[in-house]
Order: structure tokens, then C-alpha cells, then sequence
């Protein structure tokens, strides 16, 4: 049967397995929106802003492993898709979005609705494809689907001339056996010889410390991560993206490191002697200032893209290869080892650790349980969070002080719960990433902990959420102003907040929540917050806006101390440095 | 220091703009570049010139391998290698520049009362010193094809 190129797209998209498609109809997008209408196995999720339909795609992206859909139309549809796009890119998120683009005879004219958005997410993109023969279609979609989920994941944009739907023009549905191109071949297996090394550095390192980041989520190595360790028992940080891919509760786990990270994890990095990077990229929030970063340790850098290698940090072993195979490789390259591990020097080195966390550790802020303050610390809203959900659920976040208290506080003991936009920091990424994730495991608690700043960069999207029945939980950390930028200013800038307040113009979130065909709630006072977040959590069926008014002076800390500063260098509370 | 980059990279469109972006992102600059399909015309070879450190060409090597419509990529300037360049001058009837470019495998290939056409080549590091010694004085246009190479010896780049 010959099929128009809407059809054939949907056909090629259901054989990929999409079940969703994220999207927003528009006139160069309208041929496919009606091959749309003629199936039923992929369901369209009308989104609000295009903005919206790439952070949900990237959500549901996040918490499956599978790529995400989201479709646009041309021109202002297509420019929408861009934040999405650019925050999928700096996380490595499988996604795909297809731009409808004006007919093919208009291209480079000017006419309605023209945007160049290959030209325009050049940057931003892993690759991109614009159909110029209908008949291609569906060997683009595979190779777009292979490219994106294979090597270094990263999304992937489509654009497709509206001539090339024209559903009078019928194509047969042809596309090759398995996707087959000469210029990408990534590499799967890691070099023997290097395991060799890195096997010969790790088993007589006396202070090592394993790093691992969201390339062992991507590669979906938490088990090897978690064998390795076995064996090792070296203490382990997690990055910002890799949080909850080594459980929380193991008596081995620092924390996360970097900016707003752990004092032990940090001070372990700073101290090391062998620093065993998995499926992290030394990132500026991690490092501190480079040429100060970890003065006596080798380094060995697993990572699937060499171009993640020794970019920031010269890696003394550098290991290239799928995060998966790489540490089973390593795995047994351990067991097969005659090197005995020194384990007294690893002992009193995990002893270390133990003080360090003893004397600065996040679970030592003591203050958070004895101060007298009727007001809410928003820490406590994240520990409260946990135990109302038993530290169960998925959890997206915004972009500021709320997202690194979660990251500080709610201990995530499973890869993929947390979903955070962290290479770019996407305000408005919450909500619309909570949509995709619940609409891929609709039977579990999912939780968008946000900001009265960040939420209303697409609280549209409460909208689509009522439309298709998506009863998550959103849990408003209201300091009545952009939080992180205050403390910055607190803290560089003599107090002056610089455009970061505007606490009396903020919407009633309560009825802002109940005009969208939601239930709000407001906590002001401590005595309240546990109840109301039982209630919430109650409250199965329905979205629940958790609007929590907190202290708005409270700071994020551990921070690192910048610039000049390095790893151990830390502000550990207000004008306390470590 | 001068680095000489060779790229083999599918003939697609959009495909060259791809390299020529990642430069600007990455925060390099292009020298010079040169680019023409080779052999089927089912992928072009690109000869890049940029300046940098060894870490910095290391890095550029690495990203512009990770690009999807890229083939192969390698530094030229990592060993022993051919390197040239190739000139079109238009310039007032002048003993001076004919005697430079003469030096250069100079050839004439137009002449009228007014204006000589002159082709030459060279190394980009003589062709940078004609272009020095030319000067502005009777000179009407020149133009640079951007330096091409090769490795030497049995080393080839080549699919």
C-alpha cells in the first residue's frame, strides 16, 4: 500500500516503538497532524507551548531511556523548540523533534511562518536532518532514532518541507534492513591495554574516589557501578545528573560534589590519590578552578565521547567506551588481578570521610532541627517531601535554590527518579518534564519541586494537565524571589537584589492552581507542612498545587568558594568558610 | 603554532557549514579553507587552517570528529607533510611583483595595457611572504585558494 508522507512518518515513528508524541498543530505541520488523527498508536499530547512539548518529550526521554517526540510547526513553532532542544543537548537526552518547515519553493523567501531551523539548531543538535525526498522519510527517522540514542546520546531535528506530507503524493514504505553509516561508528568495547593500567592504579590507590555522573544513567551501568564498588569499596559521589545512579543509603555514598555539594565529597576529590571518573565531564560547577583540582590524584576517565576527555582535565588513563562495558571490563580485569588492595590504607581513608562528614556534613546542620522560627526552612520541605513519599517517587525539578536542595536532600537510591535539567539550568523545565514522566509510569508518585520564580515559565502547561488527566504533585518552594540570583547578590554584591524581588506581585497560586481545574494549597506555617503534604499525597486522582511559603533568607550551602578557589575550599554556612 | 587539519566529510548539504560553526563555538579560528568533492563526489576533502596548542588541536580534532556527516579527520602538521598554496594576482603592469611571482612557479595568463593576470604557488609560508613583499603599490586583486595538503610518505587519508 503507498502511503503520503504523514502517513509514512507515523508508520516509521510507531515502528520505532513512540507511544507519545509532545506537540503543538500549525499550518506547515497540518498535512502530518492529520495522519495523526488517522492512527491510534501513537497518542498526541497537546502541550500549551512549544517550549513545553521538548522539556515533556525530554522527561518522558529521562525516565525511560527511550527518545522522546516532540513535533512543531515551522517558524515560531520551530524557534519555541530551541530552549528544549539546547537543554537536551547539554544533558545528552535522546530526543527528536520535527520542525514542520514552508513548502520547498518558498524556502529562502521570506514567506509566512520561514524559519531556518536547521541553520538555527546547528549548535545545539547532535545531528539534523530536512527531508527533500518523502520517500526517505522513513530511513531518516531510523537513522535520526539511531543517532540518537547510540554513542553520546543528544537530540536529533527533523524538518520536513510541508510539500514533502502532501497527502495526494503516495510513497511506498521502504527503508533499510539496520541503519548503516560509514561516518559514525562509536565505540563500544574500551581498549584492553587501558584497563590494564587503570586495574594496576585503582587496586593500589590508598584514597580513591569514584566520580559518576549521567553518562552511567545514559549507559545504563548503575548495576556495573554498583559491582565495581563492591569490590572496591572506595567512598562514591554522585554528580548533579548522576544522582540516585549509586543508592543514597549505601554507608558508601559522599553525595554530590561540586558547587553546592557535599563537604566530604568534595574533600575526598580534593585529597585523592586515584580519581575513577565514569560518565562525567568535569564541568566548571564541578572543578572549581581547574589548575587547582585535585592536585596528587590520577585521574581515569571513563566516558563513551573522547571528546569528554582530558578537555578540562588532562586524564592520566583515559578510557573510551560504553560506560557498561567498559566497567565490566574492569570488573573482571579486578578479579583476575594478583595487586591485593591495600585495605588498611583504604580503611582509615574511608575514616577520613567519615569525619569530614561528621564535622561539616549536610546531615549535621543541626540548626535545621533546632531553630525556633515559626517560618519553614525549605530545606525541611525536601526532607518532609521524602518521607511523604518514602523517598519513592520521581522527582523533576526548576532551576535555583529548590533544585540543589533536592539534589542535597531527597536521597534518590534509584537511577532516572531524578530529572533535572543541569548542563543548561532550564527554568520552566519542571512541570512540563513531570507531564512526560507521569505519562510514562502514570501508576507512580511524580513530584515537580519548583519555584514561585521558575514555575511561571510554564505554568501553561497546567492546562495539559487537566486535558489528559496528569495528577502530579507540584511542590512550590516560595521565597518570593529569585533565590539563587539573591544569594548571590548577598554574597557579591553587598545585598543589593538587583531585579530578584517581587513579592508583591505574585499570582495567588491557590486560585491560580483552582482556575486551571486543579486543587491548591498553601502552607505558611511549620505545624502544617507534614499534614498538608499527607493531604496532598492523598489525593490520588487529582494535580495538587503545594504552594509552601519558606524562610527567604535562607542560602544554599556547602559553596565553593570562586574564583581562585579549589575543591576544598568551601562556604560551609553564612561568612563560615571550611 | 600553525596547525593543518585535513577532513573527509560526506557531500551533504549543510554539511560544511557544520565544520565551519564548530569552530566559532568552540571558540577557534579559521585561517584558511579549502573544500572540493574527491574521488565519486560521494565525500568532499576540507583542508583547514587554524593556530592553537596541542591541546587545542586535539580538541578541535575531537569535535569535528563527533560530527555525524564527518568521515575522517587528521592533522597534518602531527608529521612530515606537503603543504601548498595557490595565488591569483591582477595587478598594474610591475617588474617588481612578475619578479616575485616568478620565484613562486609564477605564470602569466592574461596581459593588456593596463594589467597583468599571474598565477602562482607555493608554501603558505612563501606565498605569505610574496603576498609581504607585493605590497599595496600597483596591486589591483589576489586572491588565495587556502592551503591544501598532504601527508607524506604511506600515510594516506583516505576511506
Amino acid at each position: 500500500m503507498k502511503l503520503s508522507g504523514g502517513d509514512l512518518l507515523l508508520r516509521a515513528l510507531r515502528e520505532e516503538g513512540v507511544k507519545f508524541i509532545f506537540g503543538y498543530p500549525g499550518g506547515a505541520a497540518l498535512h502530518i497532524y492529520d495522519s495523526i488523527f488517522k492512527q491510534k498508536a501513537c497518542d498526541h499530547i497537546l502541550v500549551r507551548h512549544e517550549q513545553g512539548a521538548t522539556h515533556a518529550a525530554d522527561g518522558y526521554s529521562r525516565a525511560t531511556g527511550k527518545p522522546g517526540v516532540a513535533l512543531v510547526t515551522s517558524g515560531p513553532g520551530a524557534t519555541n523548540a530551541i530552549t528544549g532542544l539546547a537543554t537536551a543537548y547539554m544533558d545528552s537526552v535522546p530526543l527528536i523533534v520535527i520542525s514542520g518547515q514552508v513548502q520547498s519553493h518558498l524556502i529562502g523567501t521570506d514567506s509566512f511562518q520561514e524559519t531556518d531551523m536547521i541553520g538555527i539548531s546547528r549548535p545545539i543538535v547532535k545531528h539534523s536532518f530536512i527531508v527533500q525526498d518523502t520517500k526517505d522519510i522513513p530511513k531518516i527517522i531510523q537513522e535520526a532514532f539511531h543517532i540518537a540514542t547510540t554513542g553520546r546520546p543528544g537530540p536529533v531535528v527533523i524538518d520536513i518541507p510541508k510539500d514533502k506530507t502532501d497527502p495526494t503524493k503516495l510513497y511506498e514504505y521502504k527503508k533499510p534492513k539496520e541503519v548503516s553509516l560509514r561516518s559514525y561508528q562509536p565505540r563500544v568495547l574500551p581498549h584492553p591495554g587501558q584497563i590494564k593500567k587503570a586495574c594496576k592504579n585503582i587496586l593500589s590507590a590508598e584514597r580513591p574516589v569514584i566520580y559518576a555522573g549521567g553518562g552511567v544513567i545514559l549507559g545504563n551501568a548503575h548495576k556495573e557501578l554498583i559491582a565495581l564498588n563492591k569490590l572496591l569499596k572506595a567512598p562514591v559521589t554522585n554528580t548533579l545528573m548522576g544522582l540516585g545512579v549509586y543508592p543514597a543509603k549505601d554507608k558508601y555514598f559522599m553525595g554530590m560534589l561540586g558547587m553546592h555539594g557535599t563537604y566530604q565529597a568534595n574533600m575526598a576529590m580534593h585529597n585523592a590519590d586515584v580519581i575513577i571518573a565514569v560518565g562525567a565531564r568535569f564541568d566548571d560547577r564541578i572543578t572549581n578552578t581547574p589548575s587547582l583540582f585535585a592536585p596528587n590524584a590520577r585521574i581515569i576517565h571513563i566516558d563513551v565521547d573522547p571528546a569528554s576527555i582530558s578537555k578540562i582535565i588532562n586524564a592520566d588513563i583515559p578510557i573510551v567506551g560504553q560506560v557498561k562495558e567498559s566497567l565490566n571490563a574492569l570488573i573482571n580485569e579486578i578479579k583476575r588481578s594478583k595487586i591485593k588492595i591495600d585495605t588498611e590504607a583504604l580503611e582509615s581513608w574511608n575514616q577520613q570521610v567519615a569525619q569530614w562528614r561528621q564535622k561539616h556534613g549536610l546531615d549535621h546542620e543541626l540548626y535545621l532541627q533546632k531553630t525556633k522560627s515559626q517560618m519553614i526552612l525549605p530545606q525541611v520541605v525536601v526532607q518532609e517531601l521524602y518521607h511523604a513519599t518514602n523517598g519513592n517517587a520521581w522527582v523533576t525539578s526548576d532551576v535555583g535554590q529548590h533544585q540543589m536542595f533536592v539534589a542535597q536532600y531527597y536521597h534518590f537510591n534509584k537511577p532516572r527518579r531524578w530529572v533535572n535539567s543541569g548542563g543548561l539550568g532550564t527554568m520552566g523545565f519542571g512541570l512540563p518534564a513531570a507531564m512526560g514522566v507521569k505519562l510514562a509510569f502514570p501508576k507512580d508518585e511524580v513530584v515537580c519541586v519548583t519555584g514561585e520564580g521558575s514555575i511561571q515559565m510554564c505554568i501553561q502547561e497546567l492546562s495539559t494537565c487537566l486535558q489528559y488527566n496528569l495528577p502530579i504533585k507540584i511542590i512550590n518552594i516560595n521565597n518570593e524571589a529569585l533565590g539563587m540570583v539573591r544569594q548571590w547578590q548577598d554574597m557579591n554584591y553587598g545585598g543589593r537584589h538587583s531585579a530578584s524581588t517581587y513579592s508583591d506581585s505574585l499570582p495567588n497560586f491557590v486560585k491560580l492552581a483552582e482556575s486551571y481545574g486543579h486543587i491548591g494549597m498553601k502552607v505558611t506555617k511549620k505545624a502544617e507542612l507534614k499534614k498538608t503534604l499527607e493531604k496532598a499525597f492523598s489525593m490520588k486522582d487529582r494535580l495538587v498545587f503545594v504552594d509552601v511559603y519558606v524562610d527567604p533568607n535562607e542560602h544554599v550551602y556547602p559553596m565553593l568558594v570562586a574564583p581562585n578557589g579549589s575543591m576544598k575550599d568551601m562556604w560551609i554556612k553564612k561568612n563560615v568558610k571550611a | 603554532m600553525k596547525r593543518i587539519i585535513s577532513i573527509l566529510i560526506e557531500n551533504k548539504p549543510g554539511a560544511l557549514a557544520r565544520v565551519v560553526g564548530l569552530f566559532h563555538q568552540r571558540g577557534y579560528n579559521i585561517e584558511t579553507l579549502n573544500v572540493g568533492p574527491v574521488f565519486d563526489g560521494s565525500y568532499s576533502r576540507m583542508t583547514v587552517t587554524t593556530r592553537g596548542s596541542e591541546n587545542d588541536v586535539e580538541q578541535i580534532t575531537k569535535q569535528i570528529n563527533k560530527i555525524i556527516d564527518v568521515i575522517k579527520v587528521s592533522d597534518l602538521t602531527e608529521g612530515e607533510h606537503h603543504e601548498y598554496e595557490f595565488i591569483l594576482v591582477k595587478f598594474i603592469h610591475n617588474e617588481k611583483i612578475q619578479k616575485i611571482l616568478k620565484k613562486l612557479n609564477g605564470k602569466i595568463h592574461e596581459k593588456d595595457k593596463n594589467a597583468i593576470v599571474m598565477s602562482a604557488w607555493g608554501t603558505s609560508s612563501n606565498i605569505e611572504i610574496a603576498i609581504k613583499a607585493i605590497g599595496k603599490a600597483n596591486l589591483l586583486e589576489i586572491v588565495r585558494s587556502g592551503s591544501i595538503g598532504l601527508h607524506e610518505g604511506e600515510k594516506v587519508l583516505k576511506i
